[in-house]
């Protein structure tokens, strides 16, 4: 589908693998596969919601509320579990899931239906979303002896040698590869966010397209409310705070472009897996974690450099060269 | 390829009764302050290739609109094969197998060729996914069939040139076996060998029983390649009929309401001596060692096939774009204008060909459109003063014989006639010497048409020289004073305009020995 | 059309009058909602209504106020930076850094300036030189920013500023009436003569409706951003001395979130998000009121966190309004 998108995640795949080298050379013990593993799955959180705002990006929005959803949720989720452990998990995780998917419905009520463009209506939940955090705990935490063991114990377990954490993910992954390349959602989808004129010729309503592209982050940021919650074992209001930032860098990174209609799912992976192999690396190469930062503005910077790179349209070439 | 040659089909005998396909009647239709169309009727005939002409303004886009579903009809009736449809959405049209190409594409930039045709219909494998496969290669059958089968269904539509994107959007049409064709100028962007190859395209649809409706402002590819006429004007149906019989001034003189015989102003030039003079001026990949010399009180033509880089090569004497050589001198001075603003204070001014996009800015009113390269001249100090601004404003517009409620109006509820013309005011409020024309008649009605020619007299009388950028023959022979031909990036000759033929231009054009 | 003489042919200036174009302005609106939301917080603590209390609540929204004035600018002209707060972090570090050395009042002023001024030149080159999407960009710079900061600073903090350091955010000019409130009233003063009164000024609001036919109209495009960015650079350089003076210290997590504040401010102005109209007294209420807001619910005891729920949602109800005023005056279907 075109040989833009493949040259796109090969170099990236390139870069990772080259880092990983770089690193190797001093501490093999970065490269074995137990490590990356554990580095996939250190970042599967990232990797999900990548994912989410990866579709929303693509309809030409942005959602900049996914972290606060994260947190409403997940201390939802977690004040349940102290107040009603025998609630099985994955009643759970439906619930978080609906959360998600109820408070990203909000966001995509006011985009389609307003008209608000999603800058404003996310930055506002943003806030009013995190805000409603403090309001549901009054402040308090959840920890780990509040906790079921069920519920902290799930997303550890392991199944076939890998984390169900990483189980979540390369499900999450392949969910969003199917939608995204074999229905007519995930291709209204791209069609929206290529030419949304065409799309209402073509039959697309393009105000529900991007609804259920808020639906979808929404409820991608719910899921990993329960994950980050029960992995950290920690819900507070404070969780997640900043993070959208790292989400759109993922994105971005990877090669979607903020203009809509340019992205792919490997492209979103491997962004976030770059993001996860410098913040694993940094630490092994002894360089102090407050590196971090500069390090992925500047990687975020040089994407942005290369997408454009790779959209620019060459100027009329009017000259043919003398041909004799 | 196809090869049959245009005139090789099968036309019913004069008279004999054929049913229509689409028949509209009784369409009207109205928005705020303007009655589009009143009282409409169309009918299109399966096998046929119906023209659709009328000025700018006479309808024909709502038309087409309300055929394709995006707009509906205030009163009347859709049928096709007889029986009442209704048409509430584009998809629903589309669905009804009325398609349309439009001189914008309508489609998806950043998708394949494949999913451009299938997109929406797209086939699928038993659990209901998309089957790319088979749509791949259900896209290369309908490419075939079409005579495109050197489009690849894998590439992205944006690779493509404009006439491969029509290609696409007629298999997209072919794809779900549409009935019905629209093609609202769908020359507009095409060289000439594109235009041939649409044309055989528009054979084989007629072969295979589409009806298509075929909206052009000229004559002769009308006179070409259609079978029937209907005209439009202010809104109404003035007259159908076939084409076989039918002159060309009789269709002219229903569009217009009047016999047209002068189009272009009677002038008597006096040209004086050399104003610019530009020598080897060259780009990297656009144009290559430009020299001609432009003389006060001239017109100068230029004239080129679509993509020549006529307009390129304007843009770089207006300081738009950076040249990789060559000199340019005014008055016997040398300048060397590097930015757009360069070029205005030397008094060199550049009317681009879009208007909408490059000439007016919608969203501000017409004054401060009017006003915006003379800010220097209107503010003190940077200072605005909004009194000049006014008085500079209502002067030109004046000039121009403006229609509006008043110049504090938002230039975008402006007619697009009128957008020209605050266009043109803006320039003409820098006081230039020089004004390049880029297409200011593109897609404009006979009536504003004269105005702009007889306008340009005016200037030209008054001491300006205007350089006319065209791809019109009868524009270009009809007002230059000498006329450049380029070709490909070069220029080919220049040309004296008297007793010029048509077919020299279009032999140079198009690189064809005598 | 029946002959009409040249006269009664000419175009009026202008058809509407001003005064009834003002009453039903986005201003007016905010003017209301101001008044309004004064007097709830009359109405809800005793501490409010007294000049003290007034002149703490300036505080509040000056510093983002100041950037504010310039972000409206940048965002009329349909760009944006999201790196402001980053750069109130980086260049307090950089003046903290400067303090280590022993600079004296003046050359931390200056140096705060300066690394805001090279910060949104930074951007502003990035933006125009390499023509890349400005929010993605300052996302990057944001984090490069205050990377950089967190880098030079770690989890330390600065400390010891000179005490005439200290009256850029402490100081009083006379009675209540701060040094910040002078300087923001100075400032919008400047800002609204910039946008709304110079040739400058126009071209920001032309470069937004249709940068294409601006470039062929003879207005340097690339060169109003880039001065644009850099103005925002400065904003948030002074934001950062009055912060930074306010504080009496530096650490490179200061000023965090302060950039969606800013935006708040802008789009709750009346400044469209899209680019191409806005005013700079809309920008100005709008910063009032959050003021308003912030401050009033602060009196009340109300935590931070809950006080953004009001910031926020006073953002989403203040667009959605008018939409549905608009539509239900219409009739039309949503």
């Amino acid at each position: 589908m075109g040989s833009l998108f493949k040259h796109r995640e090969i170099w990236l795949a390139a870069a990772i693998a080259l880092m990983v080298a770089l690193v190797a050379v001093r501490f093999p013990a970065f490269a074995t596969p137990a490590r990356l593993l554990s580095v996939f799955n250190d970042y599967s959180i990232l990797i999900v919601l990548a994912l989410g705002q990866m579709v929303v990006i693509l309809t030409r929005s942005i959602d900049l509320s996914m972290a606060s959803n994260l947190a409403f949720t997940g201390m939802a989720v977690a004040m349940t579990n102290a107040a009603f452990p025998e609630v099985p998990v994955a009643a759970l995780i439906v619930m978080a899931l609906a959360i998600g998917a109820t408070l990203g419905a909000f966001n995509g009520i006011l985009v389609w239906k307003l008209g608000i463009p999603p800058i404003v209506v996310t930055l506002g939940t943003l806030t009013v979303f995190r805000g409603a955090t403090f309001v549901l705990s009054g402040g308090a935490w959840v920890n780990a002896d509040r906790m079921s063991a069920s519920f902290i114990a799930l997303q550890r377990g392991t199944l076939l040698g890998l984390p169900v954490l990483s189980w979540f993910a390369i499900a999450t992954i392949a969910i969003f590869y199917l939608l995204m390349t074999r229905t007519s959602l995930g291709r209204s989808v791209y069609a929206a966010g290529v030419n949304p004129t065409a799309s209402v010729y073509a039959g697309i309503d393009v105000g529900r397209t991007k609804f259920v592209a808020f639906v979808i982050s929404g409820t991608v940021a719910g899921l990993c409310g329960y994950l980050w919650v029960s992995r950290f074992v920690i819900a507070s209001t404070e969780v997640a705070n900043g993070y959208e930032l790292s989400i759109i860098a993922a994105c971005v990174i990877g090669g979607v472009s903020i203009a809509g209609g340019v992205g792919t799912v490997a492209g979103v992976v491997l962004g976030a897996l770059f993001l996860g192999i410098i913040g694993s690396a940094l630490p092994v190469i002894n360089v102090s974690p407050f590196w971090q930062l500069a390090i992925s503005g500047a990687a975020i910077i040089l994407a942005v450099v290369l997408n454009a790179r790779g959209e620019k349209r060459q100027g009329r070439i009017i000259l043919r060269k003398a041909a004799a | 390829m196809m090869h049959t040659t245009v005139n090789d089909h099968a036309k019913p005998p004069a008279g004999a009764t054929v049913t229509p396909l689409l028949t509209l009647s009784g369409i009207s239709k109205s928005f705020p302050g303007v009655r589009a169309l009143k009282d409409v009727s169309l009918a299109l005939y399966p096998g046929q290739v119906t023209a659709l002409i009328g000025e700018n303004g006479a309808g024909k886009s709502t038309l087409v609109k309300i055929m394709t579903g995006i707009y509906q009809p205030d009163a009347g009736q859709i049928a096709i094969d007889h029986h009442p449809v209704d048409l509430p959405s584009a998809h629903a049209a589309f669905k009804q197998g009325i398609t349309a190409i439009h001189q914008e594409t309508v489609l998806f930039d950043d998708l394949s060729v494949a999913e451009n045709i299938f997109l929406g219909h797209a086939p699928r494998t038993r659990l209901g996914l998309i089957d790319w496969k088979t749509m791949r290669a259900n896209a290369r059958e309908v490419l075939e069939t079409m005579g495109a089968g050197h489009i690849d269904p894998d590439n992205r539509l944006r690779d493509l040139g404009i006439a491969s994107k029509h290609l696409v959007a007629v298999g997209r049409a072919m794809s779900i076996d549409a009935r019905i064709v629209i093609m609202d100028e769908p020359t507009a962007a095409l060289s000439a060998k594109e235009i041939e190859e649409l044309f055989l395209l528009i054979e084989f649809l007629r072969n295979a029983g589409k009806a298509i409706l075929f909206i052009s402002h000229k004559f002769d590819e009308i006179y070409r390649i259609a079978d029937r006429y209907t005209v439009f004007r202010d809104g109404e149906m003035v007259g159908e009929g076939l084409i076989a019989g039918t002159d060309q001034s009789e269709i002219v003189r229903m569009m217009v309401g009047r016999a047209v015989d002068h189009i272009f102003p009677d002038r008597t030039p006096q040209i004086g001596d050399t104003l610019l003079s530009v020598r080897g001026l060259s780009h990297p990949t656009e144009f290559d060692d430009i020299s001609f010399d432009l003389r006060k009180g001239e017109i100068l033509g230029f004239y080129g096939l679509v993509g020549a880089g006529r307009s390129e090569v304007m843009q770089a004497i207006a300081g738009m774009t950076r040249t990789s050589a060559g000199t340019m001198a005014l008055d016997g001075r040398p300048i060397a204008p590097r930015t757009a603003a360069d070029a205005i204070r030397e008094g060199i001014v550049y009317v681009p060909e879009e208007r909408g996009r490059q000439g007016v800015v919608i969203g501000l009113p017409i004054f401060q459109n009017v006003s915006l390269p003379s800010l220097g001249r209107t503010s003190s100090n940077g200072v605005l003063r909004l009194a000049e601004e006014f008085a500079l404003a209502r002067t030109y517009t004046e000039r121009l014989d403006l229609r509006a409620s008043s110049l504090s109006q938002d230039v975008g509820t402006l007619s697009g006639g009128n957008q020209q013309k605050v266009v043109i005011a803006k320039w003409l409020a820098t006081q230039p010497q020089v004004i390049i024309l880029d297409e200011p008649t593109k897609g404009v009605d006979i009536g504003s048409k004269a105005a702009v020619h007889g306008f340009m007299a005016e200037l030209v009388a008054e001491g300006l020289s205007v350089i006319i950028v065209s791809s019109e023959l009868p524009e270009i022979l009809g007002m230059s004073d000498r006329v450049v031909v380029m070709r490909e990036g070069r220029m080919v000759g220049v040309f004296d305009n008297s007793d010029l033929k048509a077919e020299t231009l279009v032999r140079a054009a198009a690189g064809i020995a005598e | 059309m029946t002959t009409a003489t040249l006269t009664s042919r000419r175009i009026p200036d202008r058809l509407d009058r001003p005064l009834t174009s003002a009453i039903f302005s986005w201003e007016m609106l905010l003017v209301v909602v101001a008044i309004a939301i004064f007097v709830a917080n009359s109405l809800a603590s005793p501490y409010f209504l007294n000049a003290w209390s007034l002149s703490d609540l300036t505080f509040n929204f000056v510093e983002k106020g100041l950037i504010a004035l310039a972000m409206a600018l940048l965002i009329i002209a349909g760009e944006i930076d999201l790196s402001v707060a980053a750069i109130i972090a980086l260049a307090s570090t950089i003046m903290g850094l400067a303090l280590q050395y022993g600079v004296g009042t003046p050359g931390l002023v200056l140096v705060g300036l300066s690394v805001g001024l090279a910060c949104g030149a930074f951007n502003g080159l990035l933006v125009t030189r390499l023509a890349l999407p400005s929010i993605v960009v300052t996302i990057g710079t944001m984090s490069l920013f205050r990377g950089i900061a967190y880098i030079v600073l770690g989890d330390q903090a600065y400390r010891g500023y000179p005490p005439s350091f200290a009256f850029f955010g402490q100081g009083y000019v006379w009675w209540v009436i701060s040094f910040e409130i002078v300087l923001f009233c100075a400032m919008a003063v400047v800002f609204w003569f910039l946008l709304h009164r110079t040739s400058f000024g126009r071209t920001v609001f032309v470069i937004g409706n249709n940068p294409v036919a601006a470039a062929f109209s003879g207005v340097r495009v690339e060169r109003v951003k880039f001065i644009l960015f850099c103005l925002t650079g400065l904003m948030a350089g002074v934001a950062s001395v009055l912060l930074t003076s306010r504080l009496g210290s530096t650490r490179p997590s200061i000023a965090q979130g302060y950039e969606l504040e800013v935006i708040t401010m802008v789009v709750l102005g009346g400044v469209s998000i899209l680019g191409g109209s806005g005013s700079i007294i809309g920008v100005v209420l709008a910063a009032i009121i959050m003021g308003l807001v912030t401050f009033g619910l602060g009196l009340l005891n109300v935590p931070g966190i809950v006080m953004s729920i009001f910031i926020g949602l006073l953002l989403i109800t203040v667009i959605a309004l008018p939409i549905l005023w608009r539509r239900l005056r219409e009739g039309t279907p949503a």
